[in-house]
């Protein structure tokens, strides 16, 4: 069992009981909320006359079902405009803190939580979201949650959850260039598989986590859930402060001081046991690509979709099935795939940094004519920072659509979906069967700046003959 | 689809149905409901897009739409059930067709979350026990008794042991799977954590 790891601080802190089964009473920091997944727990609450017992520490923003091309209200789509209404509503006979659309805070709710400082280190955080593991970048211990226990929180500020694992993925020396957080990422999964985080906690942790930017490593933690671990995060040092200060509800003055000097006690100790150490020498990982139907199914730029005798019998069932949807064969190259759709944004790769590096490959490119791109910042404020950065103008030249905050075609709850088995190249989470909107649609999943090399070449391109190395 | 949809009540203690086998690992909640269906306020009308998109694929062959599964209530998975998002309609989506219970190689964690606090429980059997049931199930109907106090499935030909979480186990026997009233009990303590944490005083 883990020890003095961060999880295990933050985790007993939090600790309010143990329950008769055996799992424990854990008190929620922050809790988040968006229009999708809380309709239900406001009727649940309703149904059994409760209250929201602290609405302070519950904060709503829409994003799932925005439209990205008109926000005007109502929105055109009937079952859209009623879940935020309903939001509203709820917001604002509980005295819930909403950051609607215009408020200059809206956004995808993973972003938007760090980028106004409510994200910090050492709290609980629970959204009905899987991506939620998000906030761990901070050294938070953060998680997705069902409806039910949205319903819990809001009502006990607390869930009943059993203690995770803890494991702890080492990632020596630093990436090449060309290479991001989100490269890192598929390449973790891919090695440890889809499933191998149930029931862990994961620590990400190294030299090459060390040097990472707190938006890739958000790009990092946000990816946990896709490796099976509810939970993924990043002990805090001097990038965290730094970015967390003078943000919107950043601590200040004299309690800056107070948070700093209790920020810096909540890191694992350097004895601290984890329940398992995963060792990776991340300068070899390569520009990643997914080609199959789980974001375990990816392989570097320059080798071919691996035969069904490399793969383990476990993981030969779901290959097999992948072949057949994606339209690939075995020993097939992934680079040079023709690709109809581009897509920029998502919880997972659409902020600032995101854009500023997929603007970097764009400039003074076309976007190929075969291909349709549009890029979707994660936030209103990443919009604003990027149109003040002069970045959406070279998005436009390029033949990118500029889009309003969201989250798209990440799930595809709003018009921006695939149409018949069309292949995107997208900076999203999910290449899972239909998750971009078509039944039949294809994801492969990839960095920004591989969407953008690939929406120029108009097919899965090595973003590193676009950039100077 | 069945006709009348009542939601499970305090305790749960046995559940008797007809298997019904979904081969492959990694379904994802995606693929159980997708995202389109989540266009909703109440869970209400789940049940008959349950598998929505793989059904339509399979023209009818689909477990979920053959004549003789169509009163099946334990649904038989393989490893990683439900991974992918944490929407609960997933889990609601099942029930509400008319699943009951899950028996599965493994599942993934806020899936089995979610069907724990709906009040579906969920148990592990190893990959050859999955294997077989979902072999016998091929040409014949398999009937299940399970019991949740000794976690063991009965039926004429093939008897399992089940694996259920302990504490899984423990609130479906004494009915306090729907956890807001257990927490609740603890407000005293709920609220000295509230005064008490370093971050809400700063």
């Amino acid at each position: 069992m883990s020890q003095d790891t961060l999880f295990d601080k933050v985790w007993d802190l939090h600790k309010v009981s143990s329950l008769p089964g055996g799992s424990d009473q854990i008190f929620i920091g922050l809790h988040l909320i968006h229009e999708v997944t809380s309709p239900q727990a406001f009727g649940a609450l309703k149904d059994k006359n409760l209250k929201v017992k602290f609405p302070s520490r519950t904060v709503a923003t829409v994003d799932h079902i925005v439209p990205t091309d008109n926000q005007s209200r109502p929105f055109k789509d009937n079952l859209a405009e009623q879940m935020i209404d309903t939001l509203e509503r709820n917001c604002l006979q509980h005295k819930i803190n909403f950051f609607n659309i215009g408020s200059g805070n809206q956004g995808i709710v993973h972003v938007v939580a760090p980028e106004l400082g409510l994200t910090q280190p050492g709290m609980t955080i629970a959204c009905g979201d899987s991506h939620t593991s998000t906030h761990g970048a901070f050294g938070s211990i953060a998680f997705g949650i069902g409806t039910s226990q949205v319903r819990d929180v809001l009502a006990t500020q607390t869930i009943a959850m059993n203690k995770l694992k803890v494991r702890q993925i080492w990632c020596d020396n630093k990436l090449s260039s060309g290479v991001y957080a989100k490269d890192l990422v598929l390449h973790i999964i891919n090695k440890l598989g889809v499933k191998a985080g149930v029931g862990f906690a994961y620590e990400f942790a190294g030299p090459a986590i060390d040097e990472l930017s707190m938006e890739e490593r958000m790009t990092i933690c946000n990816m946990s859930i896709e490796g099976g671990a509810r939970c993924g995060y990043i002990n805090p040092d001097e990038k965290t402060f730094s970015y967390i200060k003078n943000k919107l509800y950043a601590p200040k003055n004299e309690n800056w001081d107070k948070a700093l000097l209790w920020w810096k006690s909540l890191k694992s100790d350097e004895n601290s046991i984890y329940d398992d150490v995963i060792k990776l020498d991340a300068s070899k990982v390569e520009p990643t690509v997914t080609w199959g139907i789980t974001p375990g199914q990816s392989l570097g730029i320059n080798q071919q979709i691996p035969q069904l005798a490399d793969l383990s019998p476990n993981d030969q069932f779901i290959a097999e099935e992948a072949y057949e949807y994606m339209g690939f064969k075995p020993g097939q190259s992934i680079k040079d795939t023709p690709v109809d759709v581009c897509f920029i944004g998502s919880c997972t790769n659409g902020r600032i940094s995101d854009l500023r590096v997929a603007a970097k490959v764009l400039k003074d490119k076309k976007v190929s004519e075969k291909v349709k791109a549009f890029v979707v910042p994660g936030s209103e404020k990443v919009a604003t920072e990027a149109k003040k950065e002069g970045l959406d103008e070279i998005f436009k030249d390029s033949g990118f659509q500029w889009r309003e905050p969201g989250c798209s075609m990440c799930l595809a709850m709003n018009s921006d979906k695939l149409i018949g088995n069309q292949v995107s190249a997208s900076s999203s989470n999910r290449n899972f069967k239909g998750r971009q909107g078509s039944p039949s649609g294809r994801t492969l999943l990839m960095s920004p700046a591989m969407v953008a090399a690939a929406a120029i070449n108009g097919k899965v391109s090595d973003v590193r003959e676009f950039i100077n190395i | 689809m069945k006709s009348e949809f009542t939601p499970p009540f305090g305790k749960i203690t046995q559940i008797v149905g007809q298997c019904i086998s979904l081969i492959g690992n990694d379904i994802d909640t995606d693929r159980i409901i997708p995202a389109r269906f989540l266009k909703c306020v109440n869970f209400d009308s789940l049940g008959k897009s349950v598998f929505e998109d793989d059904r339509e694929t399979l023209k009818g062959q689909h477990p979920f739409d053959l004549e003789e599964n169509k009163n099946a209530s334990i649904l038989i998975v393989n490893s990683n059930f439900g991974c992918g998002s944490s929407r609960e309609h997933a889990p609601q989506a099942l029930m509400r067709w008319g699943i009951k219970a899950i028996i599965g190689e493994s599942f993934a964690e806020i899936f089995y979350s979610n069907c724990i606090a709906i009040g579906i429980p969920c148990f592990t059997l190893p990959k050859k026990s999955i294997q077989d049931i979902q072999k016998y199930t091929d040409n014949k109907s398999l009937f299940l008794e399970i019991g949740i106090k000794n976690s063991l499935a009965k039926s004429k030909d093939l008897n399992f042991n089940l694996e259920i979480k302990e504490s899984s186990r423990k609130m479906f026997l004494s009915g306090e799977w729907d956890a807001t009233s257990t927490l609740l009990e603890n407000e005293n303590l709920i609220e000295n954590k509230f005064n008490n944490l370093p971050y809400l005083k700063f």
